[in-house]
């Protein structure tokens, strides 16, 4: 009863966002659609903790912050070595376990790897991701598996 | 408080065109695609997220800052997996990345 | 003042991926510049709705820009790859079977 409920507050924030009207006629034609979706939603049996994954909230609120002062990190350090004369890199491959549980937390760690400059995901598999790091740094700062557990803490496994 | 606000804002403004050109400066300089792409992903995240927050704050506060914050989200959601399927099938295609060591 | 200034930026960092995309040599790195090309052209149409004074009109252009691009750089890479955007697939099974 949670996913329907939070699909139906961000579509109609959504609506919102994007219309920005509050004349009586937009906003029932918003009414209508949010709720004909949702039932079409609903009665296709997508709404669940998948497709609408509500339990992260609160975890994502406390990771984003830290996700932030990482991409800032890791972006000084790559324009350090693209700005530098000789240019300093040293280009590598390495497989590294994802230690998640589920797809949906090896997605965002994959995603995770891939937004922080430095580092490109090129596979991700069941318990491995293949990753291109551009120095040796940065690889081994992802070695050390401190991204994986933040995102381990997002997903609220202890 | 809105002086402040503003001076912030025209700072990240600043920052933001100093990554971007950083980025395009990756993207000449190094010197394979999977690089590259290090360097234009330098671009999408801090370029773009430091040039959108500084218009927001610019601004002020309306119905514009959700649409920029929503803008960086989307891109945010989106650019990792266009360099993701970018630099899997660069992989596939090349066969063989300039690479320092193999993996260990 | 400083909205003409990151205007300014965008530009050569788009004359860059430009130059990127004429050189190539590989169709990925030509992918790669478009699809830089795509994000300093969203940046541009968001500075310059703000430097012409109605922002919330271009923005919507923009956000629809995210999506257009995301969609075409994928499409592209498909279309690279495999020849086909997909639609074929069962009619190739076919052929092989």
């Amino acid at each position: 009863m949670k996913a329907p409920l939070t699909l139906v507050i961000v579509l109609a924030g959504t609506w919102i966002l994007l219309s920005g009207h509050w004349s009586f006629f937009l906003l029932s034609l918003g009414v209508a659609s949010v709720v004909i979706t949702v039932l079409c939603g609903v009665r296709l049996k997508i709404v669940d903790k998948e497709s609408v994954p509500v339990h992260l909230l609160p975890g994502l609120i406390r990771y984003t912050p830290w996700l932030i002062g990482q991409i800032i990190q890791s972006s000084l350090h790559v324009a350090r070595r693209v700005l530098s004369p000789k240019l300093p890199i040293s280009p590598t491959i390495i497989h590294i376990d994802t230690q998640q549980t589920d797809a949906l937390n090896s997605v965002s760690y994959a995603n995770s790897i891939t937004l922080t400059p430095g580092t490109i995901s090129l596979d991700v598999g069941k318990d491995q991701i293949e990753v291109h790091a551009l120095t040796s740094e940065s690889a081994e700062s992802l070695k050390s598996g401190l991204m994986a557990k933040q995102v381990r803490k997002m997903e609220g496994v202890r | 408080m809105s002086t402040a606000i503003e001076i912030l804002g025209g700072a990240l403004l600043i920052t933001g065109a100093f990554f971007v050109l950083i980025g395009a400066t990756g993207l000449l300089r190094l010197p394979d695609i999977l690089t590259r792409i290090h360097g234009a992903s330098i671009t999408d995240t801090l370029g773009a997220g430091a040039i959108l927050l500084g218009l927001a704050m610019t601004a002020g506060w309306s119905l514009l800052t959700g649409k920029l914050l929503a803008l960086l989200i989307l891109m945010a959601l989106l650019n990792p997996s266009a360099s993701h399927a970018l630099a899997r099938a660069a992989v596939h295609g090349i066969r063989k990345p300039w690479l320092e060591k193999e993996d260990s | 003042m400083i909205l003409t200034i990151v205007l300014a930026t965008l530009l050569v960092g788009m004359t860059a991926a430009l130059i990127r995309a004429i050189k190539g040599p590989t169709v990925y790195d030509r992918i790669l510049a478009s699809n830089a090309l795509g994000t300093k052209t969203i940046l541009v149409i968001v500075v310059l709705g703000f430097l012409m004074g109605d922002p919330s009109l271009y923005i919507d252009i923009a956000l629809m820009y995210v999506l257009i691009g995301f969609i075409g750089t994928v499409a592209v890479l498909k279309v690279s790859e495999f020849g086909d955007l997909g639609q074929s697939r069962s009619r190739t099974e076919e052929d092989h079977s």
